[in-house]
């Protein structure tokens, strides 16, 4: 008797649970899929509270997953069906992938569209330009960020080209007090990200390298390259030591426990050292050598949003894109994720202060991304994985800048035909 | 009833018996034998950017053997997988064994102490043992550098997680910390089961602790040893979890840590830019399996066979 109790019930709470699955997933609840997992607080306590005041009938979650895992989940996800409704999108080829296979929609004909300059939509278009298939959101730039308080100790001006750079790095060097530089190479991105692609649009004149990249007609093998290889080659006499097997949270660390004076950075650090660091700190682009006329940053398409093409929810999907696309949201992201600078038209007052310098070089610099994202890690081997290892291996001193700009060429010279 | 023979039991007794055997064999089928044979299937097919998935034969396996950026990726993860390997046999389990051999030596004190706190890192989980140690080994703040200079040896500490000749090796001992508690613990066991009297027998002959040891006990645990052995075979071929946590799938520095699990993910998964390639994916995984086969049947027919086991 007992026994027939418990079936039942069991049974009772089996079929309560397959009932409840299909109940918790409907309503119109949208999902977004990101890799933006140290945002989430801002998603939840601003942006989407601010969406819902204009649509509170519209439930929106936002489900991020670490950034190294994002790529291999979402794919595994929209592979499988269970992706959310709205696809955080990384530039290029990752993204237009994902569009070729049918699994984003293409959004041209979404209402404020036309809010984003044809730059802005570049990363996330086909090769054609004939369709756009993510809203941009952001853009990250690339520079320096330093301790104001240590450069005032040991009597160092903010550097104008590289020539001062280095000397101002040797003068903190000697001085003994500060770490001149905080980076290392464990994780190995930093060394290409925050280095040879922070660096290199200086060596290899921007968009203009970039490009000659692309149609073949620069290589890895040239100047330009092995003078940022080179360049980066005199980093490890600034870093701390064990560099090699220094993470980037532990570099972030470094910083923002005045250990060092300057920090090679990617604009998203600015709100973890605003609630981390406790004394002034600035920024400054990277400096070209002296003489030169122009200056060039890495102002890098970095993060859009797409429709799962297979979305139950497409209709209010579009509505959230929609309201994506205007003033409010471009303000607030803006504001609430200083170094995240809005790819929209509209004119957003910036009111962090370092942040506000990171995107006024926009003004002084000529603007490039990173050269290894668009076309070029189409292939394998991958470059821009190819130029995480080489650009530690080079900082490490395993590896000669020569070597290392030739590797990258034989692995591009493998399957890009422009440079076979 | 009085007259039914052995054959209408047999038969009587068939449907329980397929009934017993029944859930066991669904289970094992759909989420073993099934996902194995799939994974071999996708192998033999590649899919085009943006195509159907079409049959290529043996194409997947000719690349990642012949190709020579393949081949020397993968040769590459194979050895590192031996080094990987050949630490834990030579160093985790002859310490497993000597610290199961000092366990069931008569009248140590302490014993239950010291077994918790010998098996305590294996029940570990493996994210946190790799962040531990990362910590400790960590130039920046870890207290290696500080334990090495009390002992006067502080010349000695290096970046040892950063640099590609130590890497692998630094990873396999932290591997050998956390899992030293298994053959410690099953060597311990048969240990245990061996009777008194052949000890005392031994003993009364006039035989010390390390002799009785090297004698009579060690001969006696060998098919242990030897299954000790086959369980780190196929551990280590399959590890993954341990560098992944360190070092990332990219297991840098220049694929100094990369193993046969971290360019299987690599490859099936993807990393950054870089796409994953289900197929590719497949027959890695393929091959880990065809060379864990070739070790659990060379230890079938080579080792096990040749092993005399005693009747206590």
């Amino acid at each position: 008797m007992s026994n027939k109790v418990l079936a039942k019930g069991l049974a009772g709470a089996l079929a309560a649970s397959v009932a409840l699955v299909p109940m918790m997933a409907s309503a119109g609840e949208l999902v977004i899929e990101s890799w933006r997992n140290d945002d989430i607080d801002i998603w939840n306590d601003k942006i989407i509270p601010a969406f819902n005041e204009q649509h509170p009938d519209i439930k929106v979650s936002f489900t991020p997953t670490p950034p190294t895992e994002y790529n291999a989940s979402v794919n595994a996800k929209l592979a499988g069906g269970t992706a959310g409704d709205l696809i955080t999108c990384r530039p290029f080829d990752a993204s237009l992938e994902l569009y070729k296979q049918g699994n984003l929609t293409a959004l041209d004909d979404l209402k404020g569209m036309d809010n984003f300059s044809d730059v802005a939509k570049s990363a996330w278009q086909t090769d054609d330009g004939s369709a756009t298939f993510c809203l941009p959101m952001a853009s990250v730039i690339h520079g320096f960020i330093y301790n104001k308080e240590a450069f005032e100790e040991v009597g160092v001006e903010v550097p104008q080209t590289s020539e001062e750079f280095y000397a101002a790095l040797d003068k903190i060097k000697e001085e003994g007090s500060y770490i001149p530089m905080a980076m290392g190479t464990a994780d190995q991105w930093e060394a290409a990200t925050m280095g040879f692609q922070n660096i290199g649009p200086n060596h290899w004149k921007g968009e203009a390298g970039r490009k000659a990249l692309i149609d073949g007609s620069a290589k890895f093998t040239d100047k330009p390259y092995v003078d940022t290889f080179t360049e980066l080659a005199t980093w490890k006499n600034y870093l701390p030591d064990g560099y090699e097997a220094i993470s980037y949270p532990d570099a972030q660390n470094l910083f923002t426990l005045g250990r060092a004076a300057v920090y090679p950075a990617g604009s998203w650090d600015i709100s973890l050292f605003n609630n981390q660091a406790d004394f002034a700190f600035g920024a400054f682009p990277p400096p070209a050598p002296a003489g030169s006329d122009t200056c060039y940053i890495s102002d890098h398409t970095d993060i859009a949003l797409g429709l799962n093409a297979k979305s139950d929810n497409a209709a209010e999907a579009k509505i959230f894109l929609e309201w994506m696309t205007g003033s409010e949201f471009a303000e607030l992201y803006s504001n609430e994720l200083p170094g995240f600078f809005s790819l929209s038209k509209h004119n957003v007052e910036i009111t962090d202060p370092v942040a506000n310098e990171f995107v006024s070089w926009r003004q002084e610099c000529e603007s490039t991304i990173r050269n290894s994202y668009q076309i070029l890690s189409r292939g394998a081997p991958n470059l821009e994985n190819e130029l995480w290892n080489l650009s530690a291996q080079v900082i490490n001193g395993t590896i000669s800048p020569t070597d290392a700009g030739a590797a990258a060429e034989a692995g591009l010279a493998k399957w890009y035909a422009p440079h076979q | 009833m009085a007259h039914s023979g052995p054959m209408t039991d047999w038969r009587k007794a068939r449907l329980p018996v397929i009934a017993f055997l029944a859930p066991a064999t669904i289970i094992y089928t759909l989420f073993m034998i099934y996902p194995l044979v799939d994974s071999i299937r996708l192998s033999f097919y590649a899919t085009p950017s943006g195509g159907e998935a079409a049959f290529v034969g043996l194409d997947n396996y000719r690349t990642v053997l012949a190709d020579p950026d393949w081949a020397a990726t993968f040769w590459n993860s194979f050895w590192n997988n031996m080094k990987f390997f050949a630490v834990h046999m030579l160093i985790q389990n002859p310490i497993g064994i000597a610290l199961a051999g000092i366990l069931s030596l008569p009248r140590l004190r302490f014993r239950n102490s010291y077994r918790t706190m010998m098996i305590m890192p294996t029940m570990l989980s493996v994210v946190i043992v790799g962040f531990i140690w990362q910590l400790i080994l960590s130039p920046v703040w870890g207290v290696g550098a500080d334990l090495l200079d009390i002992i006067g040896l502080k010349s000695l500490f290096g970046p040892w997680l950063g640099k590609e000749g130590s890497a692998l090796i630094t990873l396999s001992f932290i591997s050998v910390w956390q899992w030293v508690g298994i053959p410690l613990m099953l060597i311990y066991a048969a240990l245990l089961a061996i009777p008194d009297d052949l000890v005392d027998a031994a003993v009364v002959d006039g035989a010390t602790h390390f002799e009785v040891f090297w004698h009579i006990k060690l001969p006696l645990v060998f098919p242990t040893v030897a299954m000790v052995s086959i369980l780190t075979f196929v551990g280590n071929f399959n590890a993954f979890d341990l560098i992944y946590a360190v070092k990332g799938a990219l297991a840098g520095p220049n694929f100094a840590t990369d193993i046969m699990g971290t360019l299987f993910y690599r490859t099936f998964f993807g990393y950054q830019l870089q796409l994953g390639n289900p197929h590719l994916g497949a027959t890695v995984a393929s091959l880990m399996f065809l060379i864990i086969l070739a070790g659990v049947l060379f230890y079938l027919f080579a080792v096990q066979r040749r092993l005399s086991r005693y009747q206590l």
